[in-house]
């Protein structure tokens, strides 16, 4: 594209995606740039969720297509997606509580055991998981299980993770830690697209910023072009904020 | 990096609960009618009796519930493979009449090894074939796989018919797996110990199959969250697939088991099981091994007593068990987490 | 998801055609010529029986269509209609005909006892099928079938068992009141050449119970209950949305599915002047009650006519025509087994798996969608 060389990670061009009878996603166009983290906002029922299940193969686009590292994965299977290098931490965590901290890890590399210097890192981030390893995940609170997911997403280094509303339902206190686990992903270089309501914690983060509403993107760009433009943030943001603040 | 550390408020630490109650219901069950039964060596002949048939009907059960639990597919013709594994003890007792009737525990064990592979090999090839042309169109669609999984088991029922004809036939035991250990005035019948060995073997073999493998691993997690699994990158229609032909595949080393239980082989043998097989799982909890393993005792145990303390109501027993523990527990016993 | 338009689920059919016999029918008509023709077929046979066939074989065959019409057709309200899985139909089945068949034999051979009979079983499986219903119809479509299987196959274990009083396996035979035996002569003169019997008369019982019920089960399905019925079966999120209460509605088309259920074992076992297990509690006649709905089409009562009457035809006379197969093809392996006149269910079998897959609406599905094909081209 425009940029040559720093071609984006992920490219949805029109995509449209229909749940039974509802219309979801109305012609998506949207880019992942690499080695950043990109917001996604919006408001409830904006469809990031969707756009996310989408990328994912978890719900099909009916049409448009999905471009990742310039590979056409719209018609692909979950499974292959996946394995080209997306890692996805849906918004209900969907760790497997029957099994162990150290299961849901074990499961999450796919290649074999995760590197031990990659496990301290992961360790280092999110310290209850070491504590908890060999307890069953379904006993662990909604914040550690929110981490769990997470670095099971990281357990090998993926090209792109997903990641859904991960600081919904915490705690102030872990919703400064999960800011800060993220900070630190950035900083190892993680090209991350991230689901966010709280436009605060989102601000710190995100280095570009994608809006969604009712099944578009109504807005696209840097980050730092939205936090300062205040009338922008009222006319795409602030229904939605003041619904969730 | 390292602020990331803080995590203030967690620090708690929260204790693994094992579900106890339902496994103490067992040993509750079997002493609470040693003094009603009044005869210690009648309560030993009874229990064992119970543990054999629980074995037996864990053997049929166990696939079908895992199967529900990562599909959420249910097979109601699942009965069919219990019926062709145990027609399947033909295919080596046709040849090998000679081991059966031999006074030599290491040809009748042979013998019932090879009836096994037999079945077991019969059933999970029926079961590619099954899975593949009944059940893999009508996923998502729970009426129509009631159905046409119906639908199946006349077919396979008629085509047992037309193979090895419609009436009854006798199968005999072999020969040293006859008659009962008698220890004191204890009489435990030889078939049922053999029996018992079976079950517990294969719920060992399970257990260490589902928790310190990989494969086991996600067949919990796939049970659990099927979508998740595939979004980890691993393809649950394989896995199914296996699990589903393994679970024929159980289901059939039972049938084998039935039949040398029942010494006699009919088409519907299968489907008149599955009662107890449905009940046992609904107990158990769709989807939980543990629980139908749990449950398979519990039922079998139940039916035994019953037998002897009140011989018709029996049978009726097994609902009875069934409308108690779903009052206590709706989702069954050992509820499987779902989503 | 604000876009999101929900699709305009049509429940009102078109309604041109009126008159007393669209009346009749709940404006629920054949809607195609092929589907019409055969109907007037079967049902002018099962009309005019006793004068068109003669010989006490064909009469029990036509007895049986009749009431096996409406013990698909009951079945079909739940199955087609409300989207169910029961397999305690057999239950209310055999809970009729073991009313009929206890009352007679105990209270001697009287309508009163008829009626104390049937009464007494329409009341059981009402309060059966509300317990059953308002107990498990909440849980998924599985569950609720793995426990009507329990509960079914446990009362037939329960009906062989408590032989005092259901005669066991043997059953129990009785004598009918007499205008039903074949001795009563109601009338001095044949009329169209047939001398009139109480096995005729008690062939018109039949006939006309099952008929006048068939109907008063197509006025339900084509009520407003009945479309109630087919919302939820559609989606049932959006009608508990829209008010309705689902568990309510469905429980009370369970007791109506059985209390039909229930007349037509009556029916029966006044026909065989005997009822036991085999002839309607046991699970055989379940498999048959779902191969001929969906053979027939499911979520159109005129399937359960279509159905039954094929059913009970090709149980009676397929293995005739099976049995002359098999002759011929005597030599070739394998081959005379499959068409061996035991085996015709595995047929049926096959087309019943077939119409799960290929035609849904089985055959009444696939006549009317050729007759609306026709009319467009």
């Amino acid at each position: 594209m425009a940029k040559g060389i720093d071609e984006p990670l992920l490219r949805l061009e029109g995509v449209h995606t229909h749940i039974g009878p509802y219309h979801i996603l109305h012609g998506v166009y949207c880019e992942v740039p690499n080695g950043e983290l990109t917001m996604l906002l919006g408001r409830n029922g904006a469809g990031k969720t969707t756009m996310l299940r989408t990328i994912m193969g978890l719900w099909r686009a009916s049409s448009g297509s999905i471009h990742f590292d310039g590979r056409d994965i719209t018609a692909l299977p979950s499974p292959d997606i996946a394995r080209s290098g997306i890692a996805y931490v849906p918004e209900a965590m969907a760790i497997f509580s029957d099994l162990t901290v150290r299961e849901n890890i074990v499961l999450a590399a796919r290649n074999g055991p995760v590197h031990s210097s990659r496990l301290d890192w992961m360790f280092g981030l999110f310290p209850a998981l070491k504590r908890f390893w060999n307890l069953p995940a379904g006993h662990l609170s909604g914040g550690q299980k929110q981490m769990l997911a997470i670095a099971r997403a990281i357990a090998e280094p993926r090209r792109l993770l997903l990641v859904d509303e991960p600081t919904k339902g915490l705690a102030p206190v872990m919703i400064h830690s999960m800011i800060e686990a993220f900070r630190a992903l950035k900083a190892a270089g993680e090209t991350i697209l991230l689901v966010e309501q709280n436009f605060h914690a989102a601000s710190q983060l995100g280095d570009n910023v994608i809006v969604m509403d009712d099944g578009l993107i109504v807005h696209s760009g840097a980050m730092s072009d939205l936090v300062a433009d205040k009338a922008l943030q009222q006319r795409l943001l602030g229904l939605s904020l003041d619904s969730h603040q | 990096m390292s602020n990331a550390a803080a995590e203030p408020i967690e620090t708690s630490l929260p204790r693994a609960r094992i579900d106890w109650i339902p496994l103490i219901l067992v040993p509750v069950l079997a002493i609470a009618t040693l003094p009603l039964v009044g005869n210690v060596s009648a309560w030993v002949t009874l229990t064992v009796a119970g543990l054999a048939m629980g074995m037996m009907i864990f053997l049929m059960a166990s696939g079908l519930t895992l199967v529900f639990g990562l599909m959420d597919i249910i097979n109601f013709g699942h009965g069919v493979f219990i019926s062709l594994g145990a027609y399947a003890t033909l295919l080596v007792l046709g040849p090998l009449a000679g081991w059966a009737s031999a006074d030599s525990i290491g040809l009748n064990l042979a013998l019932l090894v090879l009836c096994i592979a037999a079945a077991m090999g019969l059933t999970a090839v029926v079961g590619v074939v099954f899975e593949r042309v009944i059940v893999r169109p009508v996923y998502g669609n729970h009426l129509k796989q009631i159905l046409v999984t119906m639908g199946g088991l006349i077919v396979a029922e008629q085509a047992i018919h037309a193979i090895w004809g419609a009436s009854p036939i006798p199968v005999p035991v072999p020969e040293t797996l006859r008659g009962a250990f008698v220890i004191g005035d204890i009489v435990m019948e030889r078939y049922r110990v053999v029996a018992i060995g079976i079950g517990l073997l294969v719920f060992f073999a399970m257990q260490v199959l589902l928790n310190r493998t990989r494969i086991g691993l996600l067949i919990r997690a796939g049970v659990e969250n099927p979508e998740m699994v595939e979004a980890l990158g691993y393809r649950i229609r394989r896995l199914f697939v296996s699990v589903f032909v393994a679970g024929s595949a159980l289901a059939g080393l039972g049938g084998v088991m039935w039949a040398f239980y029942r010494q006699t082989l009919t088409a519907g043998m299968g489907m008149e099981v599955m009662v107890l097989v449905f009940i046992v799982i609904i107990i158990g909890g769709l989807g939980s091994v543990g629980g139908c393993f749990v449950g398979s005792v519990l039922v079998a145990l139940m039916a035994n007593y019953v037998g002897f303390l009140a011989p018709k109501l029996a049978l009726v027993s097994n609902i009875l068990v069934m409308a108690l523990v779903l009052i206590w527990r709706p989702q069954g016993l050992f509820p499987v987490a779902r989503r | 998801m604000t876009r999101s338009s929900a699709p305009a689920r049509s429940f009102t059919e078109t309604r041109i055609r009126r008159g007393p016999s669209s009346w009749l029918l709940s404006s629920d008509t054949p809607r195609s010529w092929a589907l019409s023709l055969i109907l007037i077929v079967i049902v002018t046979c099962l009309a005019a029986a006793p004068f068109l066939f003669s010989g006490s074989q064909p009469l029990s065959t036509a007895a049986k269509i009749c009431v096996f019409v409406l013990l698909v057709a009951s079945y079909d309200l739940l199955l087609g209609y409300t989207g169910i899985v029961s397999f305690a139909h057999t239950m209310f089945f055999g809970i009729g005909g073991y009313g009929i068949a206890i009352a007679l034999e105990r209270l001697g051979p009287s309508w009163e006892s008829v009626a104390v009979g049937l009464v007494a079983a329409l009341a059981l499986s009402a309060v059966l099928a509300a317990v059953i219903g308002l107990l498990s119809l909440r849980v998924r479509a599985i569950f609720f079938s793995m426990i009507t299987l329990a509960v079914a196959s446990a009362v037939a274990v329960l009906a062989s068992q408590l032989s005092a009083i259901t005669g066991g396996e043997d059953g129990l035979s009785f004598q009918l009141p007499a205008e039903l035996r074949p001795a009563f002569r109601p009338f001095a003169e044949p009329i169209l050449g047939l001398a009139i019997n109480g096995r005729i008369l008690a062939y018109y019982m039949i006939f006309i119970t099952a008929a006048v019920l068939f109907l008063v089960l197509l006025r339900v399905v084509n009520s407003p209950f009945g479309r109630v019925l087919q919302a939820i079966r559609e989606n049932e999120f959006r009608a508990e949305a829209l008010g309705y209460r689902v568990v309510a509605y469905r429980t009370a088309a369970s007791v109506i599915s059985a209390m039909a259920a229930t007349v037509a074992g009556a029916l029966l076992a006044l026909w065989l002047r005997y009822n036991g297990p085999d002839t309607t509690l046991s699970f055989s006649i379940m498999i048959d009650i779902l191969l001929m709905v969906v053979i027939g089409g499911m979520g159109t009562l005129y399937g359960a006519i279509i159905g039954a009457a094929l059913f009970v035809l090709a149980q009676s006379y397929l293995q005739v025509l099976m049995g002359a197969g098999s002759q011929t093809l005597s030599g070739i392996p394998i081959l005379p087994d499959l068409v061996h006149p035991d085996r015709w269910l595995l047929w049926l079998g096959l087309l019943f798996i077939v119409s799960v897959y290929a035609f849904p609406g089985g055959i009444v599905g696939h006549l009317r969608k050729r007759g609306r094909s026709h009319e467009l081209g």
